[in-house]
């Protein structure tokens, strides 16, 4: 009978050949899983309502990955009945395109935040980030009280610029504003002027002084203002009456 | 010079070992440090006035435990036991010079300390197990390269015209961690002269190219890196050849090939569409059978040579490595099919999934490969104590016992407690209740940590002596033959004595 290793003595002789058939051998499952999901609108299903960050927002997005939040919370909640029961609608794709990097985490040592946004108030998301177990006497989460005393980041122009270059449609007026709205997002009316923040992000950006804290726009207020935004943007009721076979896709509309 | 030792000089070429102790001590140290960090945050679960924030907050220390111990303690080890087998199975001193080889050493210290520096600081790309930020990324890209091209050359090199099947799959680790590095890091910085940068994919592309990296650094860093080292030593220290060469074969090319698409398990039931999910179980389970062929390859390379499986407490360390690989490759694929997954996941069942291969493979072959290095490193006939290898072993296997049994009870509980409903279709508990659940079996797992790295530190203690020279006392060598006791330190005054 032949042997049918024969032949694998001469990769075993031909170190090189023996490399290249290693790269490419492993290229294949990530090409096949990956280079399709790039095209967005197989992937992406049309809602109406899901916008880019405001400056504010994404300061606290990029707190929450500093802090590490996503080691125990997840933000995808999956299509089972007890997760929506306990969570909500469950997770869509449009909800964390603007996301660099996704934050669907790995573990629920706490709670899913998917939709945590709206579901309490500033003044319990503060005093819990300040000390859990003041409101919940069994939580094992750490302490950020610290983040009522850091300034937060109001220079976010770069970032928006950055953001702009892979993809997320901030417009110029965007870019320009980026701090003037940080500011009056964490001020809010009457003592800060919203207008301009409304235009550019929609009537249903929250803007108010979220930590409390009148003379200082700290990193708590960054912090909480992207958790009460979490899972709010998509429009369900709006959304019902998208037909998926003729809607422009969020890419598409994104050119607009 | 007699014609003998020339010849002799001319088969066994001058290997730099000198590089291949330094990676052995870093790897001693680096994971008593990261195995600390990890008692340390484990303990914090169980007793959250641990947390000191902000710098000692769980969710700071976390990449710092995972990072340390996977990439400054097994990339270590591996980059010791490469840099010793390539030159031993190529019969060539590796290239590029000591000063090369020293560079990658320090490169990759380098490399360790900016990165842990940096998640203490706060600064992470927020992606798990790729968490430098990419000025790290950068020169952990540079440090790699000169490591690919001072293995590859060796490889080169060689004296022996075929290459061993321990550097297949080496060279699979190196080239493939090179890949799944530069895939997963694709980012723009906000400013080059800061820390922060956003990674060009987004949501859903972002997620699958992180799970592609992610579980892939469980395959090719942590499985196919460490099977170069099972065979390698595990063939030496049972004085056998590798079982089949066959099945070495198919394994190597099933394994690299299949790996790669496991990924998705990681993401069911998430926005990732339901193709690539299905692809990823399938491949998943697939996975299963390769795992297997790699955990018979190994243990049965002791048939005819059983015995030594009752005698040489390092032979035992190897085996029972192998019995975890097994193991836990065998849950891997269970937990990847869909409908267990949507209980095990997001729950302490996958910490406890992932510290079986961690600890009882990926540690266990790694004290067995140390134990059989460090005395051929340092002229020794055997370590320092058997005896102390044999506790090594019982306090941390031990110690596994109580991580992982403890995981599977809260995990499973934990998932099924999310789930319960009473008659009337409301949920049973809170999530918080869940969590009061948990506290029993994360002091339970906190135990299991501290005997897990009091036997790391026997090791630390048994690897001084033995380079020190000393032999305990009663000791017998793997073959149960007594040993000569011996206190280098004594012998060393007594030698002062007649000269004052």
């Amino acid at each position: 009978m032949k042997n049918p290793f024969k032949h694998h003595e001469f990769l075993e002789k031909n170190s090189i050949i023996l490399l290249i058939g290693i790269i490419l051998t492993v290229l294949v499952g990530g090409i096949v899983e990956i280079i399709p999901l790039f095209r967005k609108e197989t992937v992406i299903e049309p809602v109406k309502g899901v916008r880019p960050y405001t400056p504010l927002e994404l300061a606290g997005y990029n707190i929450y990955i500093r802090e590490g939040c996503y080691n125990c919370h997840s933000q995808q909640i999956r299509p089972l009945r007890d997760e929506v029961t306990r969570y909500g609608h469950y997770s869509l794709a449009a909800e964390s395109m603007y996301d660099h990097p996704f934050q669907w985490g790995s573990k629920r040592t706490g709670p899913d935040l998917a939709r945590v946004g709206g579901k309490y108030s500033d003044k319990w998301h503060v005093a819990h980030l300040i000390e859990p177990r003041d409101l919940v006497p069994e939580s094992i989460m750490p302490s950020f009280g610290f983040l009522m005393n850091n300034g937060a980041n109001l220079d976010m122009r770069p970032h928006l610029e950055t953001l702009k270059i892979i993809g997320v449609p901030y417009s110029e007026d965007m870019i320009k504003n980026a701090e003037k709205d940080a500011k009056a997002q964490a001020i809010g009316e009457p003592r800060g002027d919203t207008t301009g923040l409304m235009e550019r992000y929609g009537e249903k950006v929250n803007a108010r002084d979220f930590d409390g804290q009148p003379n200082m726009i700290s990193e708590m207020d960054a912090l909480v203002a992207y958790l009460q935004v979490l899972g709010t943007m998509v429009d369900f009721e709006a959304t019902k009456d998208v037909d998926p076979s003729t809607a422009e896709t969020n890419m598409a509309s994104k050119e607009e | 010079m007699t014609t003998e030792t020339i010849t002799k000089n001319q088969d066994v070429p001058d290997y730099n070992y000198e590089i291949v102790r330094m990676f052995v001590i870093a790897t001693c140290f680096w994971g008593v440090v990261g195995m600390m960090a990890g008692v340390f945050i484990a303990t914090q679960l169980a007793f959250p006035d641990l947390n000191v924030e902000p710098y000692l907050n769980f969710g700071r220390l976390r990449p710092l435990h995972t990072s340390a111990v996977i990439f400054a303690f097994g990339g270590n080890a591996l980059f010791a036991t490469s840099y010793y087998v390539v030159q031993r199975t190529c019969r060539a001193r590796l290239w590029g010079g000591d000063g090369l080889a020293k560079f990658t050493f320090w490169g990759y210290q380098a490399f360790i300390v900016i990165a842990a520096v940096g998640y203490v600081l706060g600064v992470t790309q927020g992606k798990e197990y790729a968490e430098p930020e990419w000025y790290a990324d950068l020169w952990l890209t540079i440090v790699w390269v000169v490591y690919l091209l001072i293995f590859m050359m060796t490889v080169i090199n060689r004296k022996e015209p075929h290459l061993y099947v321990a550097n297949w799959f080496y060279l699979a680790f190196i080239i493939t961690v090179a890949v799944l590095h530069l895939g997963n890091n694709v980012i723009i910085p906000v400013e080059w002269l800061g820390a922060k940068s956003y990674s060009v994919p987004s949501g859903v592309q972002s997620a699958m190219i992180q799970w592609w990296y992610g579980h892939n650094a469980v395959g090719f860093f942590l499985t196919a890196g460490f099977l170069g080292m099972m065979y390698y030593f595990v063939p030496k220290r049972a004085e056998r050849p590798v079982y089949s060469y066959r099945l070495s074969i198919v394994h190597f090319w099933s394994l690299i090939f299949i790996y790669i698409w496991a990924g998705p398990h990681h993401l069911y039931y998430t926005a990732l569409p339901d193709w690539a999910q299905t692809l990823g179980m399938t491949f998943s389970i697939m996975l299963w059978m390769p795992s297997w062929g790699g955990m018979i390859n190994g243990i049965m390379t002791l048939s005819g040579a059983w015995e030594k499986l009752r005698k040489d407490p390092v032979i035992q360390f190897m085996v029972v490595a192998l019995a975890f690989y097994g193991m836990s490759t065998f849950e891997g694929p269970l937990m990847a099919i869909r409908a267990v997954n949507s209980l095990s996941h997001y729950t302490d069942w996958t910490v406890g999934h992932v510290h079986s291969g961690a600890l009882g493979w990926v540690g266990f072959i790694t004290f067995g490969a140390l134990y059989y290095l460090v005395p051929k490193l340092w002229g020794r006939e055997e370590v320092y104590s058997l005896k102390l290898v044999s506790l090594h072993l019982w306090v941390a296997s031990l110690g596994i016992v109580f991580y992982i049994s403890s995981m599977w009870v809260s995990g499973i509980m934990q998932g099924l407690m999310w789930r319960s409903y009473d008659d009337l279709g409301f949920l049973n508990y809170s999530f918080v209740e869940s969590v009061v659940a948990m506290h029993p079996f994360y002091v339970i797992r906190a135990l299991g940590g501290l005997l897990y790295l009091s036997g790391a530190l026997i090791m630390c203690y048994n690897f001084y002596r033995t380079i020190r020279g000393d032999v305990a006392v009663g000791e017998v060598d793997k073959d149960g033959n007594p040993r000569q006791p011996r206190n280098a330190s004594q012998e060393g005054d007594a030698a002062l004595k007649p000269a004052e």
